[in-house]
């Protein structure tokens, strides 16, 4: 992911004098590109989140569209007051980018898990949030964000994600992907969950149980009218994530709450709990309670009961 | 006296009048913080910026950010009085349906950037002041900031840049009033020697008098003498500057004044209630 995002940044910075990247000492093998054909409008800020972000909005306050970029919470909750005061009260063209989302940084232990920022993010005024699923919906939302006016967030994971999109998908901010139709129920995952719900998907219809499956890297706005039809034509929904509560199942069940439909619902996420162990991405999923076997049991769970 | 200071010396007494009768009003706090940097808007406004009121998004103006968005009925008067908006706005500070906000906003015409919360405006003058050099504009940036704000440390992260990155288009103010919201500066967190910190930084320092007219014009209409470095100038003020009874008294961080008080103050600054 974070090779489809430089790689597509490079190729919107060369047609376009407006956009810069901002980072904060974090980077390596990664930004080298842009910065060697973009010297002017990169800078390294230090290992300084807060200054990188009220400098972006001033940047941005002069007709730059900046770009952000550090891992984890680092870019996100380290300076959340920056992004909140100055990028989103005044509606900046600022684009906060996060490497590594939920336990990208698995053995790096719990400072490095990004497990709170897409609900803190998805309560921002301005802000768009975005966590594509693969590197093709990685390509094609950097691509949005660069385009959309005012404040985004961008969760990406950290490398080496599979490609999930085998053709090129028609990609809107605040618009589901559909990536599966079925019948029995339909599973909806954002961010780089998109690889273990399609899996779930094939392991279920091995089974004799066709669900659907939306991938919604759009997380702010929603795709509320793809939920409700979910919800309508499948009677049963079950979201799953690599974010904490807040995120994904909160947004949906806010949606399913306000409307006069009652489908069987299950939101799967990342427990509140920080990690005592060092563990691999998925083994610190599976930890959770969030694999390949518990998506699957999870959504047999809804069709028996 | 140049006919330069009388206007800037007459422009400080009316700002200060009106806020003295908006925060009166409003009952409404941190006329003290107000006080004490009029002069330095007042020079700023009457002498230094290039701004142009009838286009407040001219791009070859020059940036304010008032970073100690707190004292902002004294920015908002200089604002009206300096022809951004009708100065009949002012009476509407802090009250229902009105633009001016008790703290900076950048929805009132002429303001820059909303502040309010410590510690936000150097870094975001730092990013006007890279863009003005990337972009080759002669625009000048300055940041007006208290001393109590350098408490926070997205301020020297600011600083460390803006010496770094040789931001010589960049004049950070310093109002130097030595008193903070709970206590003086030198009880709570010391900031001495405040300008030799900056110095090290590799900043341009000047230190005035932040009431003299003259040094102020002097310390503001110029960029750096080091031509490489950013400037700031600290200025030594008094919070409360103007009237007698608020001078130097942390209460009035806080306190409004009730009438007898406001006829009183506005007495001393020539005024009639």
């Amino acid at each position: 992911m974070r090779t489809a995002f430089i790689n597509t940044l490079n190729d919107l910075a060369s047609h376009d004098e407006r956009i810069w990247l901002l980072c904060a000492d974090l980077g390596f093998s990664v930004l080298e590109s842009f910065a060697g054909r973009f010297p002017n409008r990169y800078v390294n800020v230090g290992v300084a989140e807060q200054n990188m972000t009220g400098t972006a909005a001033g940047l941005a306050l002069s007709g730059k569209i900046v770009f952000t970029y550090s891992i984890a919470n680092f870019p996100v909750i380290r300076c959340l007051e920056q992004i909140r005061n100055d990028v989103c009260y005044h509606n900046l063209n600022v684009k906060i980018v996060s490497v590594g989302g939920g336990f990208g940084y698995g053995s790096a232990g719990y400072t490095h898990h990004g497990t709170e920022d897409l609900a803190i993010m998805r309560l921002l005024p301005n802000m768009t949030v975005l966590a594509p699923g693969d590197p093709v919906e990685t390509k094609l939302l950097t691509i949005a964000a660069a385009e959309c006016s005012g404040p985004c967030y961008l969760r990406l994971g950290k490398a080496g994600e599979p490609i999930i999109h085998t053709t090129q998908p028609d990609i809107k901010i605040g618009k589901a992907i559909v990536l599966k139709e079925g019948e029995a129920g339909t599973l909806i995952s954002t961010g780089t969950t998109l690889g273990m719900v399609m899996k779930a998907a094939s392991d279920l219809y091995a089974r004799g149980v066709s669900v659907s499956v939306l991938s919604m890297p759009s997380l702010s706005p929603l795709d509320a009218d793809a939920i409700l039809h979910a919800a309508k034509s499948t009677g049963r929904i079950v979201t799953v994530e690599n974010h904490g509560l807040g995120g994904l199942g909160s947004a949906v069940a806010e949606v399913l709450a306000a409307s006069t439909l009652h489908p069987r619902f299950a939101a799967m996420y990342l427990q509140a709990k920080p990690t005592a162990v060092a563990g691999s991405q998925d083994i610190l999923y599976a930890s959770h309670n969030i694999s390949v076997a518990d998506i699957t049991a999870k959504m047999m769970s809804l069709l028996v009961s | 006296m140049s006919a330069d200071t009388q206007v800037a010396v007459e422009f400080s007494a009316r700002i200060r009048a009106h806020a003295l009768r908006m925060v009166s009003s409003a009952k409404a706090s941190h006329i003290g913080s107000a006080l004490s940097m009029a002069d330095i808007l007042s020079v700023l406004y009457t002498q230094i910026l290039r701004v142009d009121p009838a286009n407040p998004h001219w791009e070859e103006r020059d940036r304010l950010v008032v970073s100690k968005g707190h004292a902002t009925s004294i920015l908002y008067a200089a604002l009206a009085e300096r022809g951004f908006f009708p100065v009949d706005w002012l009476t509407g500070y802090c009250k229902d349906n009105s633009k001016l906000l008790g703290h900076v906003s950048h929805h009132v015409p002429g303001v820059e950037v909303s502040t309010g919360s410590l510690g936000h405006g150097l870094p975001i003058a730092c990013g006007m002041a890279l863009a003005a050099k990337h972009d080759g504009r002669s625009s000048r940036t300055f940041v007006i900031l208290s001393d109590g704000e350098l408490d926070e440390g997205s301020c020297w992260e600011a600083i460390l840049f803006a010496g770094h990155h040789r931001l010589n288009n960049l004049t950070a103010i310093v109002d130097y009033n030595k008193i903070q919201s709970f206590g003086t500066v030198k009880d709570v967190l010391d900031l001495d020697p405040l300008a030799a910190k900056w110095e090290a930084f590799r900043w341009h320092t000047v230190e005035v008098d932040g009431h003299d007219f003259a040094q102020l014009q002097n310390a503001l209409s110029r960029t750096s003498s080091e031509p490489d470095k950013p400037t700031v100038v600290v200025a030594h003020t008094i919070k409360g500057k103007g009237v007698s009874f608020m001078e130097d008294r942390l209460e009035w961080h806080y306190r409004s004044p009730n009438q007898a008080q406001l006829a009183e103050a506005l007495k001393e600054l020539g005024y009639s209630s």
